[in-house]
């Protein structure tokens, strides 16, 4: 079973400069913990301490936002090609201020 | 330091004065590794804030893949700040996710002046660096002379001389 994974630029330094790695898992959940054995401190950057996908990391399955396909329970099969791209986002707002005001 | 075109600030310019009071943002892509700012493409605001923006996530997928294609990277980052200075917040550095773009921050505080300052952020670090706006449609080796009266434009039959070839009025 294999997944593609693409790389942010940012996230690089972990998978030692590849732009593109291969994992596997059932869930997303699995294949972040797959990757993680092979690049440690690669899943860190995406989940947080309280187990859930990091607020301003967008993770895509083929063409479609995990957001919508249960997060880190989302579904994946053999030849699905993961994209990992961080939020573009920011703005005068406090970050803490905003994220309270936002409920997300 | 940032090299951008003329035609390009202007744009980025006129979009986050479109805009206001909320925060416009958008990328300027150019080919990779040239550090050269060349396709503008102006972002939807998700958060449709005056005090947040965010790239809406199907698009960023759209334009990220569509950069990978074509060979490029994101050069240029921009957002406007509409009520504060041209300055990454704590938000914008904390969130800044490309350690090789340019941050480039416009504020449309003053409704007559905007300010337009660029920026790296990497780990955290924020370093302002100068801003170089080229001005393509001025050639500076252009020779241009005319002769007397007349200009690319227009001739002027009228002889301030008053000499014997002025028109009768």
């Amino acid at each position: 079973m294999a997944i593609e994974v693409r790389i942010p630029t940012i996230l690089r330094p972990h998978t030692g400069g590849a732009k593109s790695v291969e994992g596997a898992g059932d869930t997303l959940a699995e294949l972040l913990t797959d990757l993680d054995a092979k690049y440690p401190g690669l899943r860190a950057r995406l989940v947080t301490d309280t187990g859930a996908l990091h607020r301003f990391v967008n993770v895509y399955v083929n063409d479609e936002d995990v957001r919508f396909l249960g997060a880190l329970d989302a579904k994946l099969s053999d030849g699905d090609t993961v994209t990992i791209l961080p939020a573009v986002a920011g703005g005068a707002f406090g970050l803490a201020a905003a994220a309270a005001v936002l409920q997300r | 330091m940032l090299r951008i075109d003329r035609a390009i600030m202007d744009a980025i310019v006129a979009h986050a004065r479109r805009d206001h009071p909320d925060e416009a943002c958008g990328v300027v892509a150019g080919p990779a590794g040239s550090d050269t700012p060349t396709r503008h493409i102006p972002m939807d605001n998700a958060e449709r804030s005056p005090t947040f923006y965010r790239f809406d996530a199907m698009e960023q997928l759209r334009v990220w893949r569509e950069m990978d294609d074509r060979d490029e990277e994101p050069v240029v980052i921009y957002h406007s700040h509409t009520a504060t200075e041209a300055y990454p917040s704590r938000t914008d550095i904390s969130l800044a996710g490309e350690p090789a773009a340019h941050y480039l921050l416009v504020s449309t505080r003053d409704p007559e002046h905007t300010e337009i300052r660029s920026f790296r952020i990497v780990d955290s670090a924020v370093t302002e660096e100068p801003v170089e706006v080229v001005d393509a449609t001025v050639d500076p080796h252009a020779v241009q002379s005319y002769m007397f009266g007349q200009s690319p434009t227009s001739v002027d039959y009228e002889c301030s001389d008053g000499g014997a070839a002025g028109v009768a009025a």
